[in-house]
């Protein structure tokens, strides 16, 4: 192995990520005095929490009454049961305060006649436990993502947080099983640095690009979680992936839940309303994977549109101009970009397109890792917020805008319970060598490698794999298929070829690497999804099409080593965490 | 007359021709540039013959084609690929843009692709934006309010819709680097999207620093070195007017 130049950190946390969960903790963090590093492979406004559109849940109550309790309910009801309710409950009590305080912060929100914060209606919203529509989602336009992510940069800045942007993150610092730093390679000159901190916190986001076609960046390819099932760790939920029901057909933009929010609907090439058979009360505001479920069925049964008969339209031309030039200005630039549709005129093509991950790093409600060794444990020194994480709030299929919200609450939660851990100034605990040549070995083999397959045709190979056969139905056929195919890109890595040797924003190794985390959790969500033989959520099986209970009311948790995985369980939380509200038993989910 | 010339190692080069291999009848020559700081070489042009029948619409799907068909050593910075997050801005024929909105059947003929303008090249189509990043922290790109409450402050629609055409911007410096003041005075002239940043805070009703914020700005070359020629509103990608936020801020600063 060639040697490399290493330089030594030492931090009391350190994030990795500069999302919205990322930044909000590294300000928490920087406010309570702790020296903070936040480490990113992205400028952090480059983030993907940028092309959030929608808004951000939180039961404020301007737009009419509200109560968190009854956002509590929509979400353990959107989760299909699969959240713990005393994460969920946590979620919903803070989410007020946390959208103030990013009012506070200077979020530009959209406001409503008398000054307020305006909030839309969005799928799954529900007044009075599931009773009527509420106007829940707070909405900065359609560009709210983009509005906190700015905002939050500016409040780390004003704390003096310290960033590392450009740098990819190789791997976690472990020892006796508690986390104790990471190690990461600045693309900006080529040098490799080792963070040691008393607290790593991972908010890299979801790894949607193991599809083909995501809504996800390119650069969604979940190198946290991935670190995570290197050291050892399991991955929680991760058959879960959730098909936002409208991205624009052929190029996967997202086209927001914000649209149908504000009175857009879908057909099909029959000119039906059929989200109306589907979900007679909320019609097509029902949540995520019922409205995307019903447009597969829908092109499978013959009732596509187009030649090829393979998507639907999204009417928004019935809307008032000034309504959509007010509230809806980047979806009608982006239909024009990459759909050539005139909004006002004309309807958008639209198709599922894979859009987020439910499943993630297991951890409790104050963002600590969690594994299971006869029971649950927490991993010192390891916390896991935003999309990377599976509190689990979102169980088995995330309501439209309680991701942002997800976002502030837990990356607040994480400074808040690394404050009480750490004190600053804390000494730090010696790290064997061998943690750092396991890694850099790693790395050196990847960006050594001289064999035949580029690593764009492997990832390529993984995205139709994952595409085909854990598609938005599945089934025991098509999954057994993809349990084996997953594996053939993996397998590939064996002759793999990384044509750029430099160390400077060689890109090539970069894409590598990401292939590398991409393809474990490729492996990890196929495994996993084979295993579950239910539907629930956003996992539906065609041979197992009802919920079951009594044997699937369990996290999935897989461990992966190579191409091997262990696939276990670990009950639900079927409590809340105060008496402020009741725990709310199953039931059947209709919309 | 002052003579300009390129340092001797600065000067462009004929790089390598990647000729076609899937034997396309719809071809389009592709030229890029490229330096590699690890190699003790000029900056060079290499061109791609790119098959456009199996390529979609826009800039960034070449370069995508290009990475993974032909030269995975090419480099350049890309993400969201639908215009929010800046980071795939460069130079496609002579104008600045986001590789991933600019179709290329809106380029006429063959096709060049070069890094922003005027930034130190990190590699290839990456360049240096840390002076920008710089800048834009000086501006201090927060809300400065002396109420502390936990209730949310009142904005009506009007001042609401005061921040419209602001706060949009993605950074990607399209405006900038396509400004000629800003080529010449980078260091000292905060440039079309830092200041348009700052009046984003300038003018927003919560905000009550308006005053010092105009005071810091009010600088012979931090602002003054804008001369109106427009080129940030004409390179804006998100069609945004940089040029008219500055003027905003010169008004401001004139009838104070």
């Amino acid at each position: 192995m060639s040697s490399y130049k290493i330089i030594d950190h030492e931090y009391d946390v350190v994030v990795l990520g500069a999302g919205g969960s990322g930044l909000r903790a590294a300000v928490g963090l920087s406010e309570a005095g702790l020296k903070t590093a936040c480490v990113s492979k992205v400028f952090p406004t480059r983030s993907h929490t940028s092309a959030a559109q929608g808004g951000i849940s939180a039961a404020l109550g301007n737009m009419g009454e509200d109560d968190w309790r009854w956002h509590m309910y929509d979400t353990v009801k959107g989760a299909d049961w699969l959240g713990d309710q005393d994460s969920i409950e946590y979620l919903c009590k803070e989410a007020p305060a946390a959208v103030l305080e990013l009012e506070k912060y200077g979020v530009p929100f959209s406001r409503t006649e008398d000054g307020k914060i305006y909030q839309r209606p969005f799928g799954g919203m529900t007044k009075n436990y599931g009773n009527e529509t509420v106007q829940r989602t707070c909405a900065a336009a359609d560009r709210t993502g983009h509005a906190i992510l700015h905002t939050l940069y500016g409040q780390a800045l004003k704390h003096n947080t310290e960033f590392f942007i450009e740098y990819f993150a190789l791997d976690l610092i472990m020892k006796d099983g508690a986390c104790k730093g990471l190690i990461a390679w600045n693309l900006n000159d080529g040098t490799i640095h080792r963070f040691r901190s008393h607290i790593t916190i991972i908010a890299t986001g979801g790894y949607g690009k193991v599809y083909y076609s995501a809504t996800s960046a390119h650069t969604c390819t979940g190198d946290g979680n991935a670190m995570v099932l290197r050291a050892g760790l399991p991955l929680q939920d991760m058959e879960f992936v959730q098909f936002h029901p409208t991205g624009i057909y052929g190029h996967g933009t997202l086209i927001s839940e914000g649209v149908r929010g504000e009175g857009g609907y879908l057909v099909n090439s029959k000119g039906e309303r059929f989200m109306e058979r589907y979900a007679p009360k909320a019609k097509d505001l029902a949540s995520r994977d019922v409205v995307s479920r019903s447009i597969a069925v829908e092109i499978n049964e013959g009732r596509g549109i187009g030649k090829e008969q393979d998507h639907v339209h999204l009417h928004i031309d019935h809307l008032d101009p000034k309504v959509i030039e007010e509230r809806l200005p980047g979806i009608s630039e982006a239909s024009k970009l990459f759909a050539n549709v005139d909004v006002t005129k004309e309807p958008i093509p639209v198709v599922p397109t894979v859009h987020y991950n439910m499943g993630g790093i297991p951890t409790n409600y104050k963002a600590e890792v969690l594994t299971v060794n006869g029971s649950e444990k927490t991993v010192p020194g390891l916390m896991a917020i935003g999309e990377a994480a599976c509190v689990s709030v979102h169980g088995a299929n995330r309501l439209g805008s309680n991701s942002l919200i997800d976002l502030v609450v837990f990356g607040r939660a994480a400074a808040k319970r690394a404050a009480e851990l750490v004190k600053p100034g804390m000494k730090h605990d010696e790290i064997d060598k061998s943690e750092t040549d396991r890694c850099l070995d790693r790395f050196d083999k990847l960006r050594n490698s001289q064999g035949s397959n580029p690593t764009s045709e492997l990832r390529l190979s993984m995205q139709k794999t994952m595409q085909s056969k854990c598609a938005v139905f599945r089934s025991e056929k098509t999954l057994k298929e993809g349990v084996d195919e997953i594996r053939k890109p993996f397998e590939g890595m064996e002759s793999l070829s990384v044509k750029d040797k430099s160390l400077i924003f060689n890109t090539d190794l970069v894409e590598t690497l990401e292939f590398d985390n991409l393809i474990r959790q490729a492996i990890t969500t196929m495994d996993s999804a084979y295993h579950r033989k239910e539907s629930r959520g956003a996992h539906a099986r065609e041979d197992f099409p009802k919920r079951d209970d009594e044997n699937y009311m369990q996290h999935t948790l897989s461990w992966c080593n190579g191409s091997k995985t262990k696939i276990n369980y670990r009950p639900v939380h079927r409590s809340t965490l105060t008496n402020d509200v009741q725990y709310f038993p199953p039931q059947e989910r209709v919309y | 007359m002052v003579q300009f010339n390129l340092p001797s190692n600065s000067k462009i080069k004929k790089g390598q021709y990647y000729k076609d291999k899937t034997g396309s009848k719809n071809i389009r020559k592709v030229n890029v540039y490229r330096w590699d700081p690890s190699k003790n070489e000029n900056p060079r042009i290499d061109t791609y013959e790119v098959d456009m029948d199996n390529c979609s619409s826009k800039v960034l799907d070449i370069l995508n084609k290009i990475k993974n068909e032909i030269d995975p050593s090419i480099a350049y910075r890309r993400s969201c690929a639908h215009g929010v997050c800046g980071s795939c801005a460069m130079n496609m024929n002579g104008k600045n843009g986001l590789a991933c909105t600019k179709s290329h059947s809106d380029l006429d003929g063959d096709i060049d692709i070069y890094p922003l303008p005027h930034l130190k090249v990190l590699k290839d189509l990456i360049g240096d934006l840390s002076t920008l990043y710089k800048q834009y922290e000086s501006v201090e790109p927060w809300l400065k309010t002396t109420k502390i409450n936990d209730k949310e402050n009142i904005q009506t629609k009007e001042d609401r819709a005061k921040l419209d055409g602001l706060y949009e911007c993605i950074m990607c410096a399209c405006c900038s680097t396509s400004c000629p003041s800003y080529w010449w005075n980078g260091e000292k002239y905060l440039g079309p999207a830092v200041l348009l940043q700052a009046y984003r805070w300038i003018i927003d009703s919560r905000d009550e620093d308006r005053k010092e914020r105009l005071k810091k700005v009010a600088d012979e070359l931090k602002l003054y070195r804008c001369h109106t020629i427009l080129n940030c509103t004409n390179a804006c990608p998100k069609g945004l007017n940089p040029a008219k936020a500055i003027a905003e801020i010169k008004k401001m600063l004139a009838t104070a």
